[in-house]
């Protein structure tokens, strides 16, 4: 068997892993990152991006069937909107190709070595890689595992036949007719919703009480009010009991204790993800888990000296971005300098319509913590950018301390809003006070003024509403 | 402060720093009717730190006040209301004003910009600017700044505040920012608060005390020359020889009187003996018992050369640093020949002018601080030489004759010996040969 060795093995080229790569590389330390699948893990391939794009693809057609039915309030009209579904996932494989390859040159700039095959750990120090050539086994000094998360599978309802996970969901190859949605988290609304405004009849089940149930009810209204308009069927405290014999329809017990059958075409199981701890040998180093993660201190290191683990595998929230900023303080740690993972804030976002953005603590948690608060809030429909855009629903609202105006959350809800995850992040990562956004200039027209307003608003200053 | 109306004045609650929203009024210094003058103390509050005094910034009859002792107040919130006009009735309200801290907040004067939240007595720009002196508000600025350690003003427990990019600084500089105070809103620390700790490691209680002005510069000098000279042989004799030291008590009147008579004959022409010539005299004495104390230790050799001449080396403080001229052959000096030779030669180590050999080969070296000699020293070994004899200062002691305190002039020798080759005891037996050498002068001239 082929033998390598390097100073750094990252297993799993997703954005924890390959970020841990390319900066591992540009620091001098000589890395190899191994991954069974392309590059770029669930988020480029079948997961951030190629979901962005149906969202995109859902809104554009959704805004020509509008158009069609006389329902552009800027007069315009449309005849018949048809879409070619094949073009449409077309051009959504040729971004996906596009970022993945752009990984691959990325990593290939930096120095870093990829190794595409099945990688199985032996001991905390080396790793047999079964690749198309033959397997190899690779010795490293240290080792970050970044194998990500996979889509929860219901006892009740396995994958295979209708039954798709969200990877199946984006790869369909026409707009199924009737979509059951199973779980109305994050990663069920946004698919569902594109595929509601591609023309599929969606209906969305949801076992917890409301849409989004980790998310605050004031944020989420707007968007249980715009599934409506679509004409998504929610069904809140619903349990999926299973198939029909006939595996046609999707029974299910609603909240009221009726049993429902629903027909279906496609179901789509978004039920939440775990952690990929499994196939891949992490068993041998008999690591301490937290609950079904890899347990991690503050430097992202396991109880295994040399053994980092990043990403979806150690906790929630399982964003990229978290398993990004993981991988580079990784990479930095190996290179010897001093690191620990000091984040203020983790911006969390979820693609539905309208957008739902969160960065640091909302109002119950705030006060959990024991602060005396203060809330400024600033509706979109006082907002002349919004007005202009056709969507005014939603609002910004920040969080702040009573005693100090220390900002400890901000939290958005309306059409574009994801946007501003950058500027609430910035904010709290350099400790911005209530004045500090207050007395910023927030360019005119644009949405990010209404940021500035909810701070105004906070401090009893609030000048257009 | 502001002006209500009618020569009504409302004092409120200064920020008395440290970040607090309240403060509790532990003494009222005036009551209601009383007549107050500007500057007069009018209560005292204090923080969960300190206990604050409050000064009337208006002068007049006081007419309400804000609460009682014991009470809470919100920074912001009013505390006394004082009328010009002395006539003017007392306000029966007497309650303190309902405002809570959580909505006086708002209105607290913020310590960086005091002025923002008062527009109603804020000059309009480009307008008459009064005295400071004539300002009440500034008067209270001051206050509210004068006892505020300016930089303490997170509240304990609370997470340190920095942006990323001083979060990094700080980690790369292995600094831990719960120890950094912040200046910034809020606490928030900033790239200067970092360097100033960087600059300032010490505690920050110590500046706290007299409120006097840090120092944070550094001079950096090189360790160049004869200060390197000096530096190389001492750590190398630091870390190579394990050293063994005596202090020996040794009664020098004996000799005080026999130097004080030979001084004495001298006349003024000559120069004045000092004690090291009688010492090197002794050392004459002692090693010729002892050889292996007028010796070289070569320890790579593994060779012991002890010397029949006696080569004494004078450390002498010179303006270039610590030099060893050396007294060769002091056997075959006399005493007067012997006190010659020790001025000329650590004359011309201090000019500059010794030669090489003047300045090399010693056997065996006196060390002398004279009148800063201490009571006892550590002296390093002239290595590789075996010993060193350190003077200590002189002094007259009370000693117990057997029947009365006699006052003696009493000095220590504290010597130093290379302890691989000489053992305690014979170190011992060394410096009790020197003692009585020097306790009784006589024997040192005797012919044996």
């Amino acid at each position: 068997m082929a033998e390598t060795h390097c100073k750094l093995l990252v297993i799993g080229g997703g954005p924890g892993g390959y970020v841990t790569a390319i900066r591992a590389a540009q620091l001098g330390i000589d890395t190899l990152i191994v991954d069974d699948g392309p590059l770029g893990g669930t988020c480029l391939n079948i997961g951030c991006i190629p979901s962005k794009a149906l969202i995109h693809a859902g809104d554009e057609f959704e805004k020509l069937i509008d158009a069609a039915r006389g329902g552009s309030p800027l007069g315009m009209s449309a005849a018949a909107p048809e879409i070619d579904f094949a073009r449409t996932m077309a051009w959504k494989d040729g971004i996906v190709a596009k970022l993945t390859g752009g990984v691959a040159g990325l990593l290939k700039k930096a120095g870093a070595k990829s190794l595409r095959g099945r990688g199985t750990i032996r001991d905390g120090k080396s790793v047999t890689v079964e690749t198309d050539l033959g397997a190899q086994t690779v010795h490293a000094e240290y080792m970050v595992i970044a194998t990500g998360s996979e889509p929860v599978e219901l006892g009740v309802l396995p994958f295979g036949g209708k039954v798709i996970s969200s990877t199946g969901a984006l790869s369909l190859p026409t707009v199924p007719e009737r979509l059951v949605v199973v779980g109305a988290g994050y990663i069920g609304l946004e698919i569902g919703t594109a595929f509601a405004k591609l023309g599929a009849k969606v209906t969305i089940l949801e076992a917890a009480s409301q849409i989004l149930p980790v998310w605050d009810a004031d944020l989420t209204r707007p968007v249980a009010k715009r599934l409506a308009d679509l004409g998504v069927a929610v069904m809140t405290d619903a349990k999926v009991t299973g198939l029909s014999d006939d595996g046609e329809r999707l029974q299910v017990r609603s909240g009221a204790g009726d049993d429902i059958e629903l027909e279906a075409d496609k179901i789509l199981v978004a039920a939440g993800r775990r952690p990929r701890t499994k196939g891949f040998g992490l068993e041998q180093l008999a690591l301490p888990m937290d609950g079904p993660f890899i347990r991690i201190d503050n430097q992202c290191r396991t109880a295994m000296r040399g053994v980092y683990a990043i990403g979806d595998v150690t906790g929630d929230p399982m964003l990229a971005h978290r398993a990004m900023a993981q991988g580079e303080m990784v990479a930095d740690l190996i290179a010897g300098n001093r690191r620990v993972w000091d984040k203020q804030a983790i911006p969390a976002i979820c693609f539905t319509d309208p957008e739902i953005v969160t960065v640091g603590v909302g109002p119950q948690a705030a006060r959990r913590e024991g602060h005396a608060v203060r809330i400024g809030q600033f509706p979109l429909r006082a907002n002349g950018r919004a007005m202009t855009l056709g969507r005014d629903d939603g609002f910004v609202r920040v969080i702040a301390r009573q005693d100090n105006h220390l900002v400890l959350g901000i939290e958005a809800v309306g059409a574009g809003v994801s946007e501003f995850a950058s500027a609430f992040a910035l904010a709290i990562e350099m400790g911005a006070r209530l004045e500090d956004i207050a007395d910023t200039m927030h360019a005119h027209p644009t949405l990010g003024e209404a940021i500035q307003e909810s701070a105004l608003a906070a401090l009893g200053r609030g000048l257009h509403f | 402060m502001t002006k209500d109306k009618d020569d009504v004045f409302t004092i409120r609650m200064p920020d008395v720093g440290e970040g607090v929203a309240e403060a509790e009024l532990v003494e009222w210094h005036v009551e209601p009717g009383d007549i107050v003058r500007e500057d007069q103390i009018i209560a005292a509050v204090m923080t969960d730190k300190a206990t604050v005094e409050i000064p009337s910034s208006a002068t007049g009859k006081v007419i309400w006040l804000g609460g009682e002792v014991g009470d809470a107040l919100a920074v912001g919130a009013d505390l006394v209301r004082i009328s010009a006009d002395p006539n003017a009735g007392i306000d029966p309200t007497g309650k303190p004003d309902a405002r809570s801290a959580a909505e006086a907040v708002a209105v607290v004067p913020s310590p960086e910009t005091p002025d923002e939240h008062e527009p109603q007595t804020r000059e309009p720009a480009g307008g008459p600017i009064e005295p400071e002196k004539s300002d009440p508000r500034a008067a209270l600025a001051n206050l509210a700044e004068a006892p505020r350690p300016a930089l303490e003003r997170r509240s304990p427990g609370d997470k340190p505040l920095a942006s990323p990019a001083v979060r990094r600084r700080a980690l790369d500089a292995g600094v831990d920012l719960r120890q950094v105070p912040g200046s910034g809103p809020a606490g928030r620390i900033t790239h200067a608060d970092l360097d100033a700790h960087l600059e300032a490691p010490e505690p920050q209680a110590a500046k706290a005390a007299g409120g006097r002005l840090r120092k944070t510069g550094v001079t950096e000098t090189p360790v160049v020359g004869l200060r390197r000279a000096i530096s190389r042989k001492l750590s190398q004799t630091w870390s190579k020889v394990p050293h063994i030291t005596i202090v020996e008590e040794v009664d020098v009147t004996a000799l005080e009187e026999l130097r004080a008579s030979l001084n004495a004959e001298r006349g003024a022409g000559k120069p004045r003996l000092t004690i090291l010539p009688f010492l090197v005299q002794a050392l004459v004495r002692a090693v010729a018992d002892q050889p292996v104390m007028n010796a070289h230790h070569d320890d790579e050799a593994g060779q012991l050369r002890s010397f029949e001449g006696v080569h004494v080396g004078i450390a002498t403080q010179t303006p270039q640093g610590l030099k060893v001229p050396v007294v060769r052959h002091a056997e075959a000096r006399t005493l007067d020949d012997t006190a010659h030779e020790i001025a000329r030669v650590a004359d011309a180590a201090r000019d500059n002018t010794a030669l090489r050999e003047e300045l090399t080969g010693s056997t065996i070296t006196i060390t002398s601080l004279g009148a800063l000699g201490a009571i006892a020293t550590t002296p390093l070994i002239n290595a590789p030489e075996t010993a060193i004899v350190g003077v200590n200062r002189m002094a007259v002691r009370p000693v117990w004759d057997g029947t009365q305190f006699m006052p003696r002039k009493i000095m220590n020798l504290s010597s130093s010996f290379d302890h691989r080759v000489i053992d305690g005891w014979d170190a011992a037996v060394f410096v009790k040969r020197l003692k009585s050498l020097l306790e009784t002068p006589a024997l040192i001239f005797v012919e044996s």
